[in-house]
Order: structure tokens, then C-alpha cells, then sequence
């Protein structure tokens, strides 16, 4: 038992905790409203939703498993980087539209968009069914990430996850949205703390960052030269980057988050200045190499830990070695800290979607506002439970495979929700019906591949080209959507009448 | 509300599909050398350009707002 990291780590757990219950006075509401409580009443101004969104978006989770996959695999791994890269040029010319309607019309969820929208509320469902899929597995492996940390200060056994599960659900539910708010100020802080330490601290121990690249196989360095035939690692980097950047903001926990800005310019600012954390995540991708080279998986104290968490111990391992016990527990309070601002948001997005899209349209139609919220918060109880439950009944690998199909299946979601900020010229059922397509096709290729990667080797006469299963499944289901809405229109059939207005996508906003 | 003056503006919005090309362009920058500080091409390439994006991000969010 590592005790002085442990108490450093329980003392700053406990002071967030407290953080967590002050949230509910913090920019007061009326919590019994559902845009309060899930939104923060969409107050939130460039700074806090800077701090809200990038502890949503780089989740403790990905500080695990992207050194994890450099350490393991290499420079695929790196692949978070044009990722990210990505993603804030689609976001800035996508998104402040979504804000803006939403903001018209009141819209908590991107389902609540598309049932506006198209008229339809299964449509919605569909939708909100998908990201609920695509959530649940992704808050568990939120769970793994403090299950790990816990673990190298050696504290074993289910209880300390249940602890801080307890604690994250009961602030959640009294504080909504603004406890993750304010916490993702505190844990951003930390994580830059840790990780510009690191970045100074660890190469100077290993000889430099010089000799770290040198002391790496070049095999590890860059990706396999394509064969003939193929396009190989080349379409698999480069479409893996490009279809999850187009897949991250129709995840519920991103579109909480930007809905829950003040105005539209905080979006649209925010994506000029959300690429420090990307910055962040190249250092912590960084991390798996300098574990390389460290050598952790080779000593003899940490060979049981790599035994039962594989790569995913490689960073806790290299904090361990190279921090005294104090700042070791420091970095590893960073982390868990770090899974709890996406696990909050994640499960009140969640919520949010069940409330709004299932319950209200399809169980009790005409349930007040305050009975809406009090369904939101139990469920927001219900989902981290249920997070809870599978990481202690199922093995590791089922949430990650989990996981890598949610991403495949929430990119489905793009036709309705993107395509719709634009046009209505799709039909509701056939982009229902794209969706399902995209969905079952998707599944398929990754089931082809034994659920162990995403990424499909497809064959067009003679030439092999692998790419993310996820847009292979977008393109039919763009095709699907597209011919069927022909099909529908010249048909007759009802296309439903749309609730927003052209200007309602320009709206600015209040200025608060 | 669709002035002259806002469709202009919108052309802006171009200038953001120069960095899809760039780092989707991954035989490109998929080398060793040359190394900067002893940092291999295609770390810095990439790093260089969470840089690059943030900065053109910035001109188009100025320049459209």
C-alpha cells in the first residue's frame, strides 16, 4: 500500500467532493427545471465551458488507454492527435447552429432537434436509443480508469469504485450539470499540472526526448509502408482520425456541453481555444513511449499489475517510478477526478435523452416540467448504476469493444442531426431508415472482425482498403437516406411539418 | 438577411479545408526524418499542426464573427 499517495489522493477526492455539493448554489437556478439541471441553465460563459468541455472531451479514460496504445502498438496510437485536429474546424462551422435552435426552441438533446425538426418522434427515439448505446459502455470505462489508478497506490476489490460512484451519483443528482462544471475547473487545472510535469520531469530522467525516439524501434516510430494492393495503415490512420472527429460532438456529453454555453460566439471561440488539450493529449500520447523506454513492464513491482491490466498500467507504472509518492498521488487524483466531470455529464446527457426523448413522447405524455426533472435525476442514478454493474460483472474487454462499436453507431447519427441543420430535404423515414442500415451494417463489420478492431479491409476490384468500419456504415446510410427520401417525397408520403424557422439557426443569443 | 456582405464573409469557411488536407495527407508525413531536436517528422508534423489549426481556426472565427 502506496500511503502517502493514497492520502494525498483521498484528500483532494474529498475536496472536490465538497466542490461537488457547493455546485448547486453556484450561478442559481431553479433545479426543478430540466435545462437547469441539466444544462446549468445554459449560462455558462467561454472560460467555464472551455474548462466543462475540455474535461468532458479528454476523458480520464483517454489518458489511460491512448498512452496505453502507443506503449502497445505505436505510432497508430497517435491517431488521437488528427483526431482532434479535426474536429474544431467541423465544430466551429457545424455546431453554432445547433446551439442556436436549440436555443429557440428549448431543445436539451440532439433527439430533441430532430423530433422538432422532422416531426417524428421515432425518428427521435432512434436517436436517442443511440446514444444511450453509445454511452453507457463509454461512462464504465470511466470507471476503469480510477479502477486502475486505484489499483497502482494498492487498493484491490470492488468497494473504493463503489465509494466514489456513490459519491459522483449523489452530487450529480443534487447539482446537475453545474457540479461537473465546476469540478472540470479544478481536475483541468491538475491534469495540466501533471502533465506539463511529466513532460519535463520523465524525459530528463530517460536521457532526453532525443534519446527516447532513438532508443524506439523505427518500426514503433511511424506507420507500415502500405504493400502493394493495399492503402493499408495509410486509409486506416487517416479515416480512424477523420470519422471520430466527426463522431465526438454527436455524442449526448458534447452536445450537453455546448448547449450548455451562453451564446453562440462562446461555441465558436471555444474551438479556436479547445486545441491546448489537444496539445496535452500528443505529451500524454508521448507518455506511452517514455513507459517504453522506462522499461516499466519489466519490473518485477509492477509485473502483477501489468499482468491483470495489461497496457493500460503503463502510464500509472511510469508515474510510480519517476514521482515521488505525493506528486504520484497528485497525478493519479488528476486522473480519477478526471473520469468523474465525463462520467457526470455523460449520465445526466443520458438522462436528459431518456426523459425527453423516450418517456415524455412514448410513457406519459403529459408529465409536468418538475416531474420531467425528477424522472431525469433518478435516472441519472440508473445509468451510473448500471456503468457500475458491468465493470464488475464483465470483463474489461467487452466494455471496450462496447465502446468502439459506440462509436461506430452514434457516427450514424449524422444524417439526422447534421444534414438536418441544413436541410430538410431528407425524409424522416428514410433517414430512419439509413440509420438502421448504418447501424446493422456497422455492427457487422466489426462483428466480422471478431469485435477486436474497427477498422474493415474492403475489396474493390483487386485493391484492399481498410478503413473505419464507422464511415463505410455513414456512406451507405447517407445512400440509404438519400434514395429513399426520393423515393418518399415523389410518393406522397407525409413528410411532416418542421417546428424551426430559417433564422432560428442564426440566432446570437443573450449575452449574460 | 443573407446580405452580400454575410456570403462573402462565409468563403472564409474555406480556408479550414486546408487542414483536412494537410493531416489527412498521411503518406505525407508518415517518416523519420527530418528530425527536429531529435523529435522524428511525423511527431512535430502533427503536433505542428494542432498549432496550425487552432491558429486558422482563430482567423476564420475573427473574421466570420
Amino acid at each position: 500500500m502506496n500511503w502517502v499517495a493514497l492520502t494525498v489522493f483521498v484528500v483532494l477526492f474529498a475536496a472536490v467532493t465538497v466542490l461537488g455539493f457547493i455546485a448547486a448554489r453556484w450561478r442559481k437556478g431553479d433545479l426543478g427545471l430540466l435545462q437547469e439541471w441539466g444544462l446549468g441553465g445554459r449560462r455558462f460563459g467561454t472560460i467555464v465551458t472551455w474548462f466543462l468541455l475540455g474535461g468532458d472531451l479528454y476523458t480520464a479514460y483517454t489518458f489511460i488507454a491512448v498512452p496505453a496504445l502507443v506503449f502497445g502498438a505505436g505510432a497508430i496510437g497517435f491517431f488521437g492527435i488528427p483526431y482532434t485536429v479535426m474536429v474544431y474546424p467541423f465544430v466551429l462551422i457545424v455546431f453554432p447552429r445547433l446551439w442556436s435552435v436549440s436555443r429557440t426552441h428549448g431543445y436539451v438533446t440532439a433527439a430533441d432537434f430532430v423530433s422538432g425538426r422532422y416531426d417524428s418522434n421515432g425518428l427521435a427515439l432512434a436517436i436517442a436509443f443511440t446514444g444511450l448505446l453509445a454511452t453507457m459502455p463509454y461512462i464504465a470505462l470511466q470507471l476503469a480508469g480510477i479502477q486502475v489508478v486505484i489499483a497502482a497506490m494498492g487498493v484491490r476489490g470492488d468497494l473504493p469504485l463503489v465509494i466514489a460512484f456513490a459519491i459522483l451519483a449523489a452530487y450529480t443528482y443534487t447539482s446537475g450539470l453545474r457540479a461537473p462544471a465546476l469540478i472540470a475547473v479544478v481536475k483541468d487545472l491538475m491534469i495540466y499540472i501533471t502533465v506539463i510535469a511529466a513532460a519535463i520531469v520523465i524525459p530528463e530522467q530517460l536521457g532526453g526526448y532525443a534519446h527516447i525516439f532513438a532508443s524506439i524501434p523505427a518500426d514503433k516510430l511511424v506507420l507500415a509502408r502500405p504493400g502493394s494492393g493495399t492503402t493499408g495503415a495509410y486509409s486506416a490512420y487517416g479515416t480512424l482520425a477523420l470519422g471520430s472527429a466527426l463522431a465526438l460532438f454527436l455524442y449526448p456529453h458534447a452536445i450537453t456541453g455546448v448547449l450548455s454555453a451562453n451564446n453562440r460566439s462562446v461555441v465558436r471561440r471555444n474551438t479556436a481555444i479547445l486545441p491546448a488539450y489537444s496539445l496535452l493529449l500528443g505529451i500524454i500520447a508521448l507518455l506511452g513511449y517514455m513507459a517504453v523506454v522506462a522499461g516499466v513492464s519489466k519490473m518485477p513491482q509492477f509485473a502483477s499489475d501489468f499482468k491483470h491490466y495489461g497496457p493500460n498500467f503503463a502510464v500509472p507504472a511510469l508515474f510510480l517510478k519517476s514521482f515521488p509518492a505525493w506528486f504520484a498521488g497528485f497525478a493519479f487524483a488528476a486522473i480519477a477526478i478526471g473520469a468523474l466531470v465525463p462520467a457526470a455529464i455523460m449520465s445526466i446527457a443520458a438522462a436528459s435523452l431518456y426523459t425527453r426523448n423516450i418517456h415524455r413522447p412514448f410513457i406519459r405524455p403529459r408529465c409536468t416540467d418538475r416531474e420531467e426533472t425528477a424522472i431525469a435525476k433518478i435516472v441519472s442514478l440508473v445509468v451510473k448504476l448500471g456503468a457500475l454493474a458491468f465493470i464488475v460483472l464483465l470483463p474489461l474487454k467487452y466494455m471496450i469493444q462496447l465502446q468502439l462499436l459506440g462509436g461506430i453507431w452514434i457516427l450514424q447519427t449524422l444524417p439526422a442531426v447534421i444534414l438536418g441543420l441544413y436541410t430538410r430535404r431528407l425524409h424522416r423515414w428514410a433517414l430512419l431508415a439509413g440509420w438502421a442500415t448504418g447501424m446493422v451494417t456497422g455492427t457487422l463489420m466489426t462483428a466480422s472482425l471478431h469485435f477486436a478492431t474497427t477498422i474493415y479491409p474492403l475489396h474493390v476490384g483487386g485493391m484492399v482498403i481498410p478503413a473505419y468500419a464507422a464511415l463505410y456504415a455513414l456512406v451507405l446510410n447517407l445512400v440509404v437516406s438519400g434514395v429513399l427520401s426520393v423515393v418518399f417525397h415523389t410518393a406522397g408520403i407525409s413528410a411532416g411539418s418542421d417546428q424551426t424557422a430559417h433564422s432560428d439557426y442564426l440566432q446570437r443569443g443573450g449575452v449574460d | 438577411m443573407a446580405t452580400m456582405g454575410t456570403s462573402r464573409k462565409q468563403l472564409w469557411y474555406w480556408l479550414l479545408l486546408v487542414i483536412y488536407v494537410f493531416i489527412l495527407w498521411v503518406p505525407f508525413y508518415n517518416r523519420l526524418q527530418p528530425t527536429l531536436a531529435g523529435i522524428p517528422f511525423f511527431f512535430w508534423y502533427q503536433f505542428l499542426w494542432v498549432i496550425i489549426s487552432a491558429i486558422l481556426t482563430a482567423i476564420v472565427y475573427k473574421a466570420t464573427e
